[in-house]
């Protein structure tokens, strides 16, 4: 792994909100095939780097690099067509549409016909669709309503939108937030397995330490705005400043952790 | 200098009044979240009781009573409303909520006028204030003095009893979460109940102070509404601060338009909101709306294209209507091109609200633009017909180009808001603009040809341009352009991350709104021979609203529907009562309260349940549960 | 018994989302309801408080039926609610937000002040004047739970207190919910986090596609894995 190419990198990043530092000076890389997490307190500011990263939010200052290219301040649909997929940490579909048609829209958009009128999207690229769908595991389910669908399939089912666009980065925000633990479990695998095989670089925020120690290959910590610490889950585990500061005493993930793992 | 320091507070003067009916529609949208239509109406209440008041109560002090008591009898009128009809529309979407509350103002412009009479009336003028002061040889009514100390004041009571108060911290806490507040053990009902009679109270009261200045009549309702939508559009609704800065600078444009621009003096008020959208689209002192909460269970099934049954079926209709000519009259085919004439009307919303979820409430501009752009072509340039029916429309497309370009940075009842305000202003520049458009006399004898001249030639014309209009419509809901405009319906946050350009897609589906209503209109000119600005107004957008609500918001095509059921209707019930807005307004209200999903909405859920009868709902149970 | 449902049914229009409900709670009892999202907690207590419009059963609370109850009533009667997105007033200070929940005492419940709850919850003391939209998640929570207690409520009901929060503030959040259980609070808590509920609850109670599927104490559920593997998926 350590001989793939950088994909990300994200240099001094910053952003503040009328004198409040959001997020200080925050750098670090991304490699293909990487999974990386991000975690710390709620409001240290993930969401805000997160928001940063895919364009939603405009950095006040420091650069994003996306395979040698600069995406500062590009807006979300740019990054988008640069490669980026993103979910979302409460799951954002078509709920009026079925599964495959879901999938469709991005397509359509991937491949610039949404102003194509005399295109049917009910036929529109339904094989690369069903290609996409079966990806996930959600091949059985083209046909369904996407209202009907349960929180599971609907978070396998943004992950299959957010590969439309040939993604070489996804951003998950809290992929398993309420999500049961063997759910979480097969969702990250998943994910996993799909980033192995197309070399995607993965950047995830989680809560569920279980799903972060299990899943993520290194793990970047941020309290207030700032990095404090980075490494191997091994690392960040033992690190004091984190345990004082996030991780506590392990109370209420660690023994859970063991259990998963030994399942 | 000094004529500019007059002009100056006579403008502040009338933004006091301005400001109580804004801050009170702001004050009761904050806690219930209903932009209330009938604002207006109650305003126009407080001005006739006021009158009457006045004019019964003797002295000085009988005339502030009267003042005073007319706010509050008002405002108990306020608190029956509220208690009969808005309790049942808390949770029915912010349209119906609008459309409910011009239901109302439409029963309050009918009663009021078999109450009080249809002339103006004068009433009194304020013992004490009756003079004026000399200001460097210009006189200034002390009247307005009053009303100019009077505004600031009002301002600070209200500040001090929302943030000083128990009550105005309950209030300000169910402004964001009604639930939570009635979680942790206040009556919620009855705080909706005391904001919605304050709220009144301020409206009417509004309206009571106008009459030593203004003559009282039955049109103030809907010219007051305007200016208070444009004031919240530009403060912020939900903001008092914002709608006391913003009615100060609406009347101060106002009162110095008149001095630039005398015909047209709205177009400031115009450029002004325009500035501020674009710089801060939820005004200046508003706040961005958070996203509205799906109602869980309200599942839909993902739309179709018609299977060749129906196809068959919609051709089957169509040729039956065709054969029309054969048995019916000239009356009954003019009758019959009217409203194949709203089908299209009605089709090119139901476009807009259906699939883009957008509920525009100025929707007849686009129509009326369309008929006058019809009436230039043919009676200025002389343009045969057929031309003119192509060309016309494209004035429709021109004015949907421009303000749609502005409506679609807003959404919800800020768009709703913003496109009536639109309306309004086209409707004023051709009542106004008395040299191109005639005024209220409009433009008359734009007949149609020899070979579209006979009922029904034009009827068959009429039909055949409809059904091109709502096949076409069709085709688009499902073609990609339909799939990204509902896309950016569904959800503006995934719709982005997958590069769709949410706004430019709106925009577009604005314009085609706008063209095909054009169309509308244009075939509209040619059926009455005429065109008036009424074409444009307000009364015809709602109708265009009714119409789709009452085939079904999420049908398809159920405007279709709707629109001929509508429309015939509304010829029969004109031909029956002179009474007809307060018919019309009771069946709005009723409408919303007992059939909200519309005709084909109610029978598609009845073919759906009995398709799905023994469906295993634990599925939406979890959606419900993980949408919670 | 403090409270006590039975034959709960609810439904969101046409959806049937509870399937006769049975559960209760004893004096100064802490109850957890497990289940997986979407099992039907979350409903479960938005009916018991009357937030959901359409339900049926029987919910006697302190002896009382309050079924046909709105919910403010309820909530006045001293069964208190913690929702699961906190639902802070985020434009009103924690003063204000604390303000909006205040009501008299009760003689059969703890009583709480601000200055006892600021001792309980040592970060809000610090930020009376901040705006609750200022906070940190785990502040939120904070101040979503002593909102409620300002209420003097007998029973709370808590959707999901540790969810999204750093496993440390969810420490800290035990050693409040034991601190309340000492003043003689009746709890039930809505959970999916396991070892959060070992370490607060007496009993517990499982939910799945909208029933209860197991009942019993914290002992009891760890002496059967194979509930805890079907239901929980541990």
């Amino acid at each position: 792994m350590s001989t793939a190419p950088t994909l990300l990198s994200v240099e001094r990043l910053s952003k503040s909100y009328g004198g409040v530092h959001a997020v200080r000076g925050v750098s670090f890389e991304l490699k293909g095939g990487e999974i990386l997490a991000l975690i710390g307190p709620n409001g240290a500011g993930k969401s805000t780097c997160f928001d940063m990263l895919n364009g939603q939010t405009r950095s006040s200052s420091g650069r994003i690099k996306l395979l040698g290219q600069d995406t500062t301040g590009r807006k979300p649909r740019e990054v988008w067509r640069l490669g980026v997929g993103r979910t979302f940490q409460i799951t954002a579909t078509f709920p009026t549409m079925t599964v495959r048609e879901n999938v469709q829209v991005a397509l359509l958009s991937f491949r610039r016909q949404l102003f194509n009128v005399w295109a049917s999207t009910p036929r529109f690229a339904e094989v690369e669709a069903g290609h996409l769908l079966e990806l996930v595991a959600m091949g059985g389910y083209a046909e369904r309503p996407c209202g009907e669908l349960a929180y599971g399939d609907l978070k396998r089912l943004e992950l299959a939108i957010a590969l439309a666009n040939e993604p070489k980065l996804l951003l998950m925000d809290e992929p398993t937030a309420g999500m049961a633990p063997r759910e979480r479990i097969e969702l990250m695998r998943l994910t996993a397995r799909i980033a192995r095989e197309k070399s995607i670089g993965v950047l995830f925020t989680e809560h569920d330490m279980d799903v972060v120690f299990e899943h993520a290959d290194r793990i970047l910590v941020l309290n207030r705005g700032t990095l404090i610490a980075e490494g191997s889950p091994e690392q960040v585990r033992r690190n004091p400043e984190v345990r004082a500061i996030y991780l506590g005493e392990g109370l209420v993930y660690d023994a859970r952790h063991r259990e998963g793992a030994s399942a | 200098m000094a004529f500019y320091v007059v002009q100056f507070l006579t403008g502040l003067a009338s933004a006091a009044s301005l400001f109580l009916v804004a801050s009170g529609l702001s004050i009761i949208f904050g806690v219930t979240r209903i932009v209330n239509f009938a604002h207006g109406a109650f305003y126009m209440l407080g001005a006739y009781a006021a009158y009457t008041l006045t004019e019964r109560l003797s002295g000085a002090f009988g005339f502030w009573a009267g003042i005073l008591g007319a706010a509050l009898i008002v405002a108990a009128v306020g608190v029956l409303v509220e208690m009969i009809l808005l309790r049942r529309i808390y949770h029915v979407p912010e349209l119906f909520q609008l459309l409910a509350t011009f239901g109302l103002t439409l029963m309050v412009e009918d009663l009021v006028v078999l109450i009080w009479g249809p002339s103006d009336l004068l009433g009194r003028r304020a013992p004490g204030f009756k003079g004026a002061v000399d200001f460097f040889g210009q006189n200034i009514p002390t009247y307005d003095l009053f009303l100019i100390v009077l505004g600031p004041i009002v301002l600070a009571a209200l500040w001090l009893m929302f943030q000083r108060t128990r009550w105005g911290v309950l209030v300000r806490a169910a402004t964001q979460d009604r639930d939570m507040v009635a979680a942790l053990g206040v009556n919620q009902k009855w705080l909706f109940t005391s904001v919605f009679a304050l709220g009144v109270f301020l409206a009417a009261f509004g309206g009571a102070l106008q009459i030593p200045r203004d003559a009282v009549n039955h049109a103030m309702d809907l010219r007051i509404i305007v200016d208070v939508f444009v004031v919240v559009v530009i403060g912020g609704l939900g903001s008092i601060v914002g709608a006391f800065v913003a009615a100060v600078l609406v009347s101060e444009l106002n009162a110095f338009g008149i001095l630039i621009f005398p015909k047209i003096s709205i177009i400031l008020v115009f450029l002004v909101m325009a500035v501020v959208l674009i710089v801060r689209p939820w005004g200046l002192f508003g706040k961005p709306e958070a996203a509205a909460r799906r109602t869980p269970g309200l599942t839909l099934n993902p739309w179709r294209p018609l299977t060749t049954q129906e196809r068959m079926l919609a051709l089957a209709g169509l040729i039956l209507a065709l054969a029309v000519p054969l048995v019916a009259g000239n009356y009954a085919l003019t009758v019959g091109s009217e409203i194949a004439i709203f089908v299209i009307f009605a089709a090119s919303l139901h476009f807009l609200m259906s699939v883009g979820g957008l509920a525009s409430f100025g929707h007849a501009a686009y129509f009326g633009l369309g008929a006058y752009g019809v009436a230039f072509l043919a009676k200025l340039a002389g343009l045969p017909m057929l031309l003119c029916l192509l060309l016309g429309p494209l004035l429709g497309v021109l004015g949907a180009a421009v303000f749609g370009f502005f409506a679609v940075q807003l959404s919800g009842v800020y768009f709703a808001m913003l496109t009536l305000a639109f309306a309004q202003i086209v409707w004023s520049v051709a009542f106004q603009w008395v040299e191109l458009t005639g005024g209220d006399n409009g433009i008359l004898g734009v007949w149609p040809e020899k070979w579209a001249a006979s009922p029904s030639h034009f009827y068959c014309l009429s039909i055949g341009i409809a059904a091109l209009a709502v096949a076409a419509l069709r085709v688009l809901v499902f073609s990609p352009f339909g799939f990204a405009l509902r896309a950016n319906r569904d959800s503006p946050l995934r719709s982005e991350a997958v590069g769709i350009d949410g706004k430019r897609i709106q925009w577009t589906a604005f314009v085609i709104a706008g063209g095909i209503a054009g169309v509308a209109g244009a075939l509209f000119a040619y059926l009455k021979g005429s065109v008036f600005p009424d074409s444009l107004g307000i009364s015809l957008s709602v109708d265009a609203l009714v119409m789709v609500l009452l085939g079904g918001v999420d049908t398809v095509s159920g405007a279709v529907v709707g629109a001929i059921i509508y429309k015939a209707l509304s010829i029969w019930l004109v031909s029956q009562t002179d009474l007809s807005k307060l018919v019309l307004g009771g069946v709005i209200i009723l409408i919303v309260v007992a059939f909200p999903k519309g005709v084909v909405g109610v029978l598609e859920t009845i073919r759906n349940r009995r398709r799905s009868h023994s469906k295993d709902s634990s599925l939406l149970r979890s959606q419900i549960e993980s949408a919670e | 018994m403090k409270l006590s449902v039975e034959a709960l049914n609810s439904y969101y229009g046409p959806a049937h989302i509870l399937f006769d409900v049975a559960l209760d709670v004893g004096d100064g009892e802490v109850v957890a309801l497990l289940g997986r999202n979407g099992a039907g907690k979350s409903t479960t207590f938005r009916s018991i408080v009357g937030l959901v419009a359409q339900r049926s059963g029987r919910i006697v609370f302190e002896g009382r039926d309050v079924s046909d109850q709105p919910t403010h009533a309820i909530a006045s009667r001293g069964l208190g609610y913690v929702p699961e997105e906190r639902r802070i007033f985020t434009d009103l200070t924690v003063d204000e937000n604390l303000e909006v929940g205040r009501q008299p005492a009760r003689p059969n419940a703890p009583q709480w002040t601000r200055e006892k709850l600021f001792s309980l919850f040592p970060n809000l003391a610090e930020m009376r004047g901040r705006t609750g939209g200022r906070m940190s998640g785990g502040e939120q929570q904070m101040l979503t739970i002593a909102r409620t207690l300002m209420g003097n409520p007998s029973l709370v009901l808590l959707d999901e207190p540790s969810e999204g929060l750093a496993p440390r503030i969810v420490e800290q959040m035990v050693e409040a919910i034991l601190t309340m259980k000492r003043e003689g609070l009746s709890i039930m808590v809505s959970e999916q986090n396991l070892h959060f509920t070992r370490l607060i609850c007496d009993r517990a109670y499982i939910i799945e596609r909208g029933r209860i599927c197991f009942s019993g104490t914290m002992s009891d559920l760890d002496a059967r894995p194979d509930i805890r593997d079907a239901h929980l998926a541990l």
